[in-house]
């Protein structure tokens, strides 16, 4: 990557609530060990109360989501709108990436909705590593996210 | 459908003595004796008209065709309610939610099309199925697969001694009926790909194993393609000479999977994948298989794609049992190692089901890669540079690994390339000759052969 993260940041990696695909978490694990993170590695099929549990009782750097089932603008936005919901983690750097609905290319459409509603950064499959990679590297630079300022926290939780 | 003898192809059955029980069996060792690969899609619909139309077309292609009905994700978790919600609002599933429809619209679609020469299974994914397994004796159903550990460790949260408990209530009912459901072990694909054939026909044998103990007679022992034809045979050897030995008393066949990892990306690279996974079976002697289509690397496929595929395979099936060998076994001791596996883990309680809880509390099995809580995870594997599907990193499973080379961290980028072997594998070729045309279309008109 470009931008080279420090060692040592934390990282929780989980796919969402109906999502059984596994080799992706796999691999971003591996992405995140090779830069020196730590990383807790939920798996697949984590149910919300799960994930944000881990999240409240480790403090991670980021949150890591992934899912390719075609089903992450829905299972991504409950799961966003109830993470922002807690006062602890209205903070918290969150991302998801992958396959996000199941229009391919088109898929595009839903990143909008799931940034307005608290993602810091939403990464459609075919956007290419590179702008995952970018992210870890901005995470450098300071505390303050670059999350939009009208979005609604916790308002439709 | 022809029906044509089979020089010079595979073992015959070792089921000899045992008569098949159930039209399913029955049907597939009839076909096996006739010379003919049995196969079947993956196929799944959520509407009961598209869903008979489905299993029609299935059933009058022109193949050894046995039926499927692949359920949809919701009743493969027991969210019964989102399934039947979706019903009502026509939402879209991605396959047949069988507990939503209910027993009595489940027996009636059945009634419509199955029969003596065309069994229905049903395929779902679920590691605590006992919903589904009440709704698929009440609706009649013929057949249905999976297990207390392929379909726990890749696809659920649930602990692995809670699936065993589930999967012997659900054998145990299966058992007590009349005329029982066929079971078949879905041990041999675990994760899809990157899971050494040694542990995959351990699994196999396993969980079969589990099944005699909670009463089924009528099972089948399965195993998913990976990556080297002569690595596959030497498998799929194994996992017959086991069954042989461990299975006695059992009417039992073998499955096989066309490959379950990523995918090749054109068509002809997925037809030649199948057709790959077609001539395995005929070779192995394997009497039943899974195909998939060339729609799998993007979406969900066609009732028209799954009967092509049939087909396809049909034809394969028929070329290859007329041909000399295009490819030999390897030797590299798959069928000791397996044999290691399942006595060493059987050792460890006195019943199967606790004996596969011990064995992975323990890491003595160990599928490589899986993320699941009661999975150790500290077993890896990897492609050589001959395809060979290969350990890594035994972990603490009781493996005698030599090649120390190998024993190195897999990065990121490796994983990817491990992952993508059998897509650039089938795709190359035809991605090289399409770059080569363009080539040959800027230089004027030629003769491409």
């Amino acid at each position: 990557m470009s931008q080279v993260m420090r060692p040592g940041k934390r990282f929780i990696v989980s796919s969402v609530s109906s999502d059984a695909h596994m080799w992706n978490l796999v691999f971003l694990q591996l992405l995140l060990e090779e830069h020196g993170a730590e990383v807790n590695n939920l798996g697949a099929c984590v149910p919300d109360e799960l994930i944000i549990d881990e999240c409240l009782s480790t403090r991670p750097d980021a949150l890591i989501l992934s899912t390719v089932n075609g089903h992450g603008h829905l299972d991504g936005l409950r799961l966003i709108r109830k993470i922002r919901s807690e006062p602890a983690l209205e903070d918290l750097r969150v991302v998801i990436g992958g396959k996000l609905g199941v229009r391919g290319a088109e898929n595009i459409v839903y990143a909008e909705e799931l940034a307005l509603n608290g993602f810091d950064a939403v990464f459609e499959a075919g956007s290419g590593i590179e702008r995952f990679e970018e992210f870890l590297g901005a995470l450098e630079s300071g505390p303050s996210r670059a999350r939009p300022a009208l979005a609604p926290v916790g308002a439709a939780a | 459908m022809s029906a044509l003898a089979r020089p010079g192809a595979g073992p015959a059955p070792a089921t000899r003595g045992v008569p098949p029980q159930g039209r399913f069996s029955s049907y597939v060792h009839r076909s096996a004796a006739a010379g003919r690969l049995a196969v079947q899609p993956r196929m799944g619909f959520a509407d009961l008209a598209t869903m008979r139309e489905g299993l029609r077309e299935v059933r009058d292609a022109d193949a050894t065709s046995i039926g499927t009905i692949t359920l949809d994700s919701y009743t493969r978790v027991n969210d019964h309610d989102s399934a039947r919600a979706a019903l009502r609002t026509g939402a879209e599933l991605n396959g047949f939610p069988l507990v939503a429809h209910g027993e009595r619209a489940t027996r009636e679609l059945l009634e419509s099309v199955s029969g003596r020469d065309f069994p229905v299974q049903v395929r779902h994914g679920s590691a605590l199925p006992q919903p589904l397994f009440r709704a698929m004796v009440a609706a009649g159903v013929d057949a249905t697969e999976g297990g207390p550990v392929s379909y726990c460790l890749p696809y659920s949260r649930a602990p692995i001694a809670k699936a065993v408990s589930a999967w012997a209530e659900c054998c145990e009912l299966i058992a007590e009926q009349p005329d029982p459901m066929h079971l078949e072990s879905f041990g041999g694909c675990m994760l899809g790909q990157l899971c050494p054939p040694s542990l995959l026909v351990a699994l196999s044998v396993l969980e079969t194993l589990f099944f005699r103990e909670h009463g089924l007679h009528s099972i089948s022992l399965s195993y998913a393609q990976q990556t080297h034809p002569g690595q596959d045979l030497e498998a799929l050897a194994a996992l017959r000479r086991l069954g042989g030995e461990r299975l006695s008393g059992a009417d039992w066949h073998v499955v096989l999977y066309t490959y379950m990892g990523v995918f090749p990306r054109t068509p002809i690279g997925s037809f030649r994948i199948l057709e790959e996974s077609v001539r395995l079976a005929v070779r192995s002697g394997t009497e039943r298989l899974i195909v998939k289509t060339p729609a799998e690397a993007y979406r969900i496929p066609t009732i028209a794609e799954n009967v092509n595929a049939l087909e396809f395979a049909e034809s394969i099936a028929e070329d290859e049992a007329a041909r000399e060998p295009s490819f030999e076994a390897t030797d590299t001791g798959i069928y000791e190692e397996a044999r290691l596996l399942v006595d060493s883990t059987l050792e460890l309680a006195p019943t199967v089901g606790e004996a596969l809880v011990k064995a992975f509390s323990r890491g003595h099995l160990d599928v490589p890669f899986c993320l699941h809580q009661d999975n150790a995870n500290k077993s890896r594997a990897y492609v050589d540079p001959r395809g060979m599907l290969r350990w890594a990193e035994p972990g603490r499973m009781p493996l005698n690994v030599k090649d120390f080379d190998a024993r190195r961290p897999v990065s990121a980028q490796g994983l990817l390339g491990m992952l993508g072997f059998n897509e650039r594998r089938f795709d190359r070729e035809q991605l090289t000759r399409v770059h080569s045309r363009e080539l040959l279309v800027g230089s004027g008109p030629r003769s491409l052969s």
